[in-house]
């Protein structure tokens, strides 16, 4: 066991640095727009402008970025190696640069693309995607289709040249700003229901889209519906054969599940937790010297720490070569689980303070804490919820046998 | 970065497991907590053979010279097996004498722990839930211990007890010897058959003292938190193996009971804490090994979070089972009540969170 990398990995971490000492420096740090308060909070920057996209090409060119894609495609095209991508990512986090961009394109409808896509859809979506210059939404899940997306019911039919889409999406989002959506359909309705999907690239221009903001709990909408009439989607933006849509969709749900619940995440909002109890008074005191606080904030910690650790020993595996299993599997559920825990602290400690929204002055941290502990409910059932990842965990991980009452069909 | 384990602590841990299946299946795990002390000396003696005793002994005093983390995954190993003896005691007096013992003690009684030739076990908490070492009552004056030690593992079978006590230079260290004078041991009725504590009463015996002081003790007591937290670890991936098992088998309302969504979300939810848990113990042991800043703290985290774990995994894998799970002829309440020792045994999870939180400053 040994947390230190080897010569050969902080070799690598040195150049890591020097190419970033002097690709992306001071003048353009200082120059960055305003971040995203979520983006900063996770590390990241999602910048997309010249500045950045220039930074972005010299790392992809260097192999630092989208190492999984192949560089006629606009990617790093790197040999595998866990170690390097964290290395990376650690570095990059340090140098407050732009690394990959997070969202949707990147993440999901890259690699499919990349699996599944023809040599005309490579050329004319991943580059661009991976730069920024195109952003991507999902359109899957349906109101009548959540838990069981594969019941999904928005129909495309085909019409000449082009599928023609009726139905509806929800929690899609940046719909409203994103340029086009990566969309599952409904081709052969009288297959069965796993076999009659198709998957489909949507220009968000295309007539007949129409994008409805969708509020969530919060106040604030971050989320989407698009309702889909008549729109004529070219048949050259099928991604896959019609009806294998479920398949080609397999790879981006698995990158789904892995990216929410990062640990990091879980560590800068500990520690966020224990300055406010350092700096809010609960019945007399600092709530950081109420006793029970204490146990439950090292409770907390206790658990943020296994989760960190747990990812270590992933990386381990994964750079090993090593089949996972259900280590694997648990990671949404412990993240999000631990994101409820976080917030529950945070809003016991506030006490009567917890009365006080968003936005009210006299609200500890703004209300940050607040939108916290409703945000980690939507973590927990978002990208496949709690439940489902039970039910993954048992059948896929422990090998319990499905439910024989489910329809499956 | 390398957070697993060598291919030689793989091979120890099989190594182990296979000796356990064969020689201590829970027939004989019965046999022994069913007998009159808890202990089989020829059990122990295998354990010696496979170097368990001597694991972190250095080689010169034939041992394996190993790291707290290797003692831990026998632990673990052990814990899985629900193996009745005295290691823990043994383990803990084994660290005490690497920690503090001086060079005429270490060559005293290293040697015959690694070979099995002699027991030792520790005397630390004095009850009511205390087991912070500078509140201890017990006292040596002019080399003369005196004090009582209500939980002290297999005190009648040890050769050498180390006790935790004060003198005028404050908590320390002391070593006494099988047959001193003023010494009495209590049996005790116990819930974990297979690790049995007794209560131990000196009086005026004769103790030399370790060279350590406090720092020795406070190692001492953090390499036991790490050894009882492999421990919890070992006994919860059996009983979910168990549980897991058995929903696989049972059927009730015509399916086998594991197809009904409460009984994997329970056995999900049970892995799902289980998984982080480990490595969290893992990391507790190598920084005893490695990172010494962090070893007292994270000891008390590990210790505190796979006991209270390990509660949650034994009642709920007894819940799974039904009726059967909740008879003494089924298995399951053995590693049951090896979870309630692991509870209180060096403090319970509370004392240790109230002490990791003092230690961070807050």
């Amino acid at each position: 066991m040994d947390l230190s990398y080897s010569e050969e990995y902080e070799k690598f971490r040195a150049e890591v640095r020097r190419f970033l000492q002097e690709n992306w420096t001071d003048e353009d740090r200082n120059s960055a727009p305003p971040p995203d308060q979520r983006a900063a909070m996770m590390g990241a920057v999602i910048r997309t402008d010249e500045r950045a996209t220039k930074f972005r090409q010299k790392a992809i060119e260097r192999g630092y970025l989208y190492r999984h894609v192949p560089k006629r495609y606009g990617g790093g095209e790197q040999p595998p190696d866990s170690l390097k991508g964290t290395i990376i990512v650690e570095e990059f986090r340090r140098a407050q640069a732009p690394g990959e961009i997070m969202g949707q394109g990147p993440s999901m409808l890259v690699p499919t693309l990349v699996e599944h896509g023809t040599e005309e859809q490579k050329q004319q979506f991943v580059c661009d995607t991976l730069l920024g210059k195109i952003s991507w939404c999902q359109g899957y899940s349906e109101p009548g289709s959540g838990s069981d997306l594969a019941s999904l019911r928005t129909r495309a039919e085909l019409d000449g040249d082009f599928w023609v889409v009726n139905g509806q999406k929800i929690w899609t989002s940046n719909a409203d700003t994103s340029e086009w959506m990566f969309c599952l359909v409904r081709t052969e309705p009288d297959a069965p229901k796993h076999d009659g999907i198709s998957y489909l690239l949507i220009d968000m221009q295309t007539p007949g889209l129409t994008v409805r903001p969708l509020r969530q709990m919060t106040g604030d909408a971050d989320f989407n519906e698009v309702f889909l009439d008549n729109v004529r989607v070219p048949v050259k933006n099928l991604v896959g054969k019609r009806g294998q849509g479920w398949i080609v969709s397999r790879s981006t749900l698995k990158h789904e599940r892995n990216l929410i619940g990062s640990s990091l995440l879980s560590r800068r909002t500990l520690d966020g937790i224990i300055m406010l109890a350092q700096g809010i008074n609960l019945r007399g005191q600092p709530a950081i010297k109420d006793p029970h606080i204490r146990n439950r904030i090292i409770e907390l910690e206790s658990k943020v720490l296994a989760n960190e650790y747990h990812g270590y020993r992933l990386l381990t595996m994964q750079h090993r070569g090593e089949e996972a299993g259900t280590a694997q599997l648990v990671t949404k559920l412990y993240g999000t689980m631990l994101g409820y825990d976080i917030g529950k602290l945070a809003m016991d400690m506030m006490g009567d303070r917890g009365l006080l929204a968003p936005g009210e002055e006299t609200a500890p941290a703004m209300g940050m804490f607040v939108t916290a502990y409703m945000w980690s409910l939507g973590i927990l059932i978002a990208g496949g919820t709690a439940n489902i990842q039970r039910n993954v965990i048992a059948e896929r991980g422990l090998g319990l046998p499905r439910d024989q009452a489910v329809n499956r069909k | 970065m390398n957070f697993g384990l060598s291919e030689e602590q793989v091979l120890l841990k099989n190594t182990i497991r296979r000796f356990l299946e064969e020689q201590c299946p829970t027939t004989r795990v019965r046999a022994i907590m069913e007998g009159e002390s808890g202990h089989d000396p020829a059990l122990w003696e295998g354990l010696v053979d496979l170097g368990v005793s001597g694991l972190i002994i250095p080689a010169a005093y034939g041992g394996s010279g190993l790291e707290l983390l290797d003692f831990a995954l026998a632990a673990e190993e052990l814990g899985y097996a629900c193996t009745p003896g005295p290691f823990i005691g043994v383990a803990m007096a084994t660290v005490a004498l690497l920690e503090g013992g001086d060079a005429a003690q270490r060559e005293q009684w290293l040697p015959r722990i690694a070979s099995g030739k002699a027991l030792a076990t520790i005397a630390f908490g004095e009850g009511d839930g205390e087991w912070d070492p500078r509140k201890y009552a017990a006292r040596v004056q002019g080399d003369q211990l005196t004090g009582a030690k209500p939980f002290v593992p297999y005190a009648s079978a040890a050769d050498a007890i180390i006790v935790a006590a004060h003198d005028s230079n404050g908590p320390g260290l002391w070593l006494v010897e099988r047959g001193a004078p003023g010494i009495e041991i209590i049996r005790l009725k116990v819930n974990d058959l297979t690790r049995r504590v007794e209560t131990v009463r000196f009086t005026g015996t004769p103790a030399r003292k370790l060279g350590g002081n406090a720092a020795a003790l406070q190692r001492t007591l953090n390499a036991g938190c790490v050894l009882i937290a492999g421990d919890a670890y070992g006994g919860s991936s059996r009983c979910l193996e168990m549980a897991v098992q058995y929903a696989k088998q049972r059927e009730q309302f015509g399916q086998i009971i594991g197809a009904f969504q409460a009984v994997k979300h329970q056995v999900a939810n049970l892995a799902c804490e289980l998984e982080p848990s480990l490595s969290l113990y893992w990391y507790a042991a190598h920084a005893f090994d490695r990172i010494h800043d962090k070893s007292e703290r994270h000891a008390a985290l590990a210790k505190a979070h796979l006991s209270d774990l390990y509660d949650r995994v034994t009642r709920d894998t007894t819940e799974l089972h039904g009726g059967i799970g909740f008879t003494w002829e089924f298995d399951l309440h053995l590693w049951f009540r090896r979870a309630i020792f692991d509870r209180s045994f060096l403090g319970d999870a509370n004392f240790h969170r109230a002490r990791a939180a003092d230690l961070a400053g807050w």
